[in-house]
């Protein structure tokens, strides 16, 4: 089989796998948040909590608890790396600096999973599977919860009620995440990814030398890096680390479970709004620029520009022989629209174009498909600016799900979307302005610069991926980028949930002739330009200075 | 920390507890009960390949499959006697894993691309147009287990040479060695070094 029908076929076979569980997974979403019965674990944990997980919540408690939530798993993260060396199964590792511990503990509870340590040299197994691990799972559920929130307030009326955010985090932590989780991993491991609780062990080489065989619970914190589109990976090589990624076929299945979720999403919202076309028309656009994407970095890789790329004869650098160039775009791409930031390949080598390509799959607001629960209320909050727009343009009042967006929802969408740029540009111009980007650079010249800009997109995108040359481990890139990931994750969530609320206030506005058809492919094109322009363009200059300076000179 | 105007100070700790209470219950399962399920079934079902599918020779453990490692003599320099393979950002330590991070055009890069033709086409007595690209780039992990199918075969004459074998021979447990995409169409052929120099072990010592 020639190369480029191995490639054509990979890709189909993600997409088809992706097409075939979108909908049971879709629908058993639905059902999962909508459901009047509590597992009996469920019960028990309520019980623990002290919550009441049928006592519905308007905006400002559900956010409540949000950020307590997430705040206290701050605090707790913070303590155990900052403590590690009084841990059990700490392997001798000293703790973690007081501003790395924040930039870590910041990045997991924000599900950015941006990483400034090195995971073999720096955490313990208990910091790994007791701290790291379990956030993946959180604050996924998280994200989940407050996308299920704002779809509540589309699918409500006349109530300012938007659920209970104990039950959906419980829940979606008990009945989606974990399940699939185990599910992935034992397959996982199966493809040779490694799950023990053993130190570094010595072995002595056929060539006479000494190496270190690394051990640890990789398996069981792969499955849920990616399927919470977290990507913060056990070792420093993340995915491309032979045990957490050994085959194509342990590829294939990473690169599933990043996109499942996100892409089965608009699915329940559908469902949940009482019309899956709605959910469809959301699912499209995210699936145009995705493999827009793809089609750009695989090609762009397999032409290998640059002098280095072009004196080797391929762009390997940087790149497992076992994946090549076509299984690693393909992740690339994926993971860098998905927030999940997880890497097979370090993108810092990739060419200078397709390295924008990637930056801006995470500077549209990571909405194609986005991360797990952000993605979904990221591509709703850019319908309602879309909505919007069509409106201006025919001079009526828009209206969408039978909600008006009148002047309170759409200063609440513009609030959300002006943030992470605002993160983006702001820290990326302080950290140069300051010097201290360019003292952690790498590279030089235009693509040294690319390393600062994606750091500060990768960090208020809550993607986590880097131009991994960049050396982020300073305190004040610590902080900076911390405080990024913070505000990046929760400020939106303040406009998200504000926004479900008045949503859910608001008396159905029934369908007339005038009604701008939100279930149908125009509304597609409608949002994929208002994404293209509203995001690319905020992005345009700093995007010239780096990679298309780099790729087109 | 946001507080609603509302909130009083004993609410806000009484919602703190509560969210520090689920955070621990909810690490009990995420964190506690979810790795030790899996370890168990992959300790159970996958024993050898949840342990890092070790690999032995002589009697002793030699190292990973799936991990790659340095064939070097005891001067530091590539021993003609073994598959070499691809360059490492960390001298394939597995406590130091990643890539060299360097642009495409970087002009560091360049040279070592350069650099690297020249000693493998020298190495091995080639043309630098016969030099594949994985054998001239570092790997993102840099314990890339495995070599292209090119570059193996460019390797087999030197190889039996240096170990005084025929070359039909090593060429051939070069192809017994070559992997293809697995189910035809995922990821890239591929050659385990580790593996392949095994077979040449044994194949020494008869």
């Amino acid at each position: 089989m020639n190369q480029t029908t191995a490639d054509v076929l990979q890709i189909s076979a993600l997409a088809a796998a992706l097409a075939l569980v979108h909908r049971p997974l879709g629908d058993y979403m639905a059902a999962v948040y909508t459901s009047r019965r509590h597992l009996r674990p469920e019960r028990w944990i309520y019980r623990c909590v002290g919550a009441d997980p049928d006592a519905e919540m308007r905006w400002p408690a559900y956010l409540r608890g949000v950020l307590a939530f997430s705040a206290v798993s701050l605090l707790f993260l913070y303590a155990m790396q900052r403590f590690q060396d009084r841990l059990p199964m700490s392997l001798g590792f000293e703790p973690i600096s007081p501003d790395q511990a924040f930039n870590t503990a910041a990045s997991f509870t924000s599900n950015t999973n941006w990483q400034s340590y090195a995971g073999e040299s720096a955490m313990g197994h208990l910091t790994q599977t007791g701290g790291l691990a379990v956030q993946n799972f959180l604050s996924a559920a998280v994200g989940m919860a407050v996308a299920l929130a704002l779809v509540r307030g589309f699918a409500r009326s006349r109530t300012g009620e938007l659920g209970n955010f104990w039950s959906d985090l419980v829940r979606g932590t008990v009945r989606i995440l974990t399940p699939v989780s185990v599910l992935a991993a034992v397959v996982l491991v199966a493809t040779g990814a490694i799950q023990n609780f053993a130190s570094p062990h010595e072995v002595q080489t056929l060539s006479g030398g000494g190496q270190h065989i690394s051990g640890g619970a990789v398996a069981s914190q792969e499955a849920i890096k990616n399927l919470g589109t977290n990507g913060g990976g056990f070792f420093n090589a993340n995915s491309a680390h032979p045990f957490e990624n050994p085959t194509g076929v342990s590829n294939l299945l990473e690169m599933f479970l990043l996109l499942v979720i996100p892409f089965s999403l608009p699915r329940t919202f559908g469902k949940l709004v009482g019309s899956v076309r709605q959910g469809y028309a959301i699912a499209a656009a995210m699936g145009v620029i995705w493999f827009a994407g793809v089609i750009a970095v695989t090609v762009t890789e397999y032409a290998h520009p640059g002098s280095a790329s072009q004196l080797a004869g391929a762009a390997m650098e940087g790149k497992e022989t076992r994946f090549g160039e076509g299984g690693s775009s393909l992740f690339a791409v994926s993971t860098t629209m998905t927030s999940t930031g997880s890497v097979n390949s370090f993108h810092d080598s990739y060419s200078g174009l397709s390295g924008g390509v990637l930056m801006l799959g995470m500077m549209l607001g990571e909405i194609a498909p986005g991360g797990v629960g952000s993605g979904l209320y990221g591509m709703l909050m850019m319908a309602v600016i879309a909505v919007f727009v069509a409106g201006l343009m025919v001079g009526r009042t828009p209206e969408y799900l039978g909600k008006k967006i009148g002047t309170r929802q759409i200063k609440l969408a513009a609030c959300y979307l002006l943030v992470t740029p605002s993160l983006v540009l702001g820290g990326t111009a302080l950290a140069m302005g300051l010097g201290d980007g360019e003292a952690a650079m790498t590279n030089t010249g235009a693509h040294g610069f690319s390393e600062v800009l994606y750091a500060y997109t990768s960090g208020s995108n809550n993607n986590g991926s880097a131009f991994a040359g960049f050396g982020a481990d300073t305190p004040f890139l610590n902080t900076s980028i911390g405080l990024c990931m913070l505000l990046g994750r929760f400020l939106p969530m303040v406009f998200v949930l504000a926004l479900a609320g008045s949503l859910a206030r608001q008396s159905p506005v029934p369908e007339t002739a005038g009604t701008l058809r939100t279930g149908k492919p125009l509304f597609t094109g409608l949002l994929v330009g208002a994404a293209l322009i509203i995001s690319g363009l905020t992005f345009f200059p700093a995007l010239a200075l780096g990679p298309l300076a780099e790729g087109l000179v | 920390m946001y507080t609603s105007m509302h909130t009083s100070g004993r609410h806000s700790g009484r919602l703190l507890w509560a969210a520090f209470r689920a955070l621990l219950v909810l690490t009990v399962i995420t964190g506690v009960l979810y790795p030790l399920a899996v370890t168990g079934v992959a300790q159970t079902v996958f024993h050898d390949r949840a342990n890092g599918s070790m690999a032995e020779a002589d009697g002793r453990e030699v190292g990973s499959a799936l991990i790659g490692q340095q064939w070097a003599g005891e001067d530091g320099k590539p021993d003609p006697r073994w598959f070499q393979g691809r360059p490492s950002a960390g001298g394939y330590d597995p406590l130091a894993t990643g890539s060299s991070q360097l642009g495409a055009s970087d002009k560091r890069l360049v040279a070592a691309v350069r650099a690297a033709r020249a000693q493998v086409a020298d190495f091995n007595g080639v043309p630098v147009s016969e030099v594949p690209a994985d054998a001239v780039t570092g790997s993102a992990s840099s314990i890339d287990p495995h070599i292209s199918p090119r570059y193996a075969r460019l390797q087999a004459e030197r190889v039996a040479r240096t170990n005084g074998l025929p070359e039909t021979a090593v060429a051939r447990l070069v192809e017994e060695h070559t992997e293809g995409r697995a189910a035809g169409f995922l990821g890239e052929p591929h050659v385990n070094v580790l593996k392949l120099n095994l077979a040449v072990h044994g194949l020494a010592r008869e």
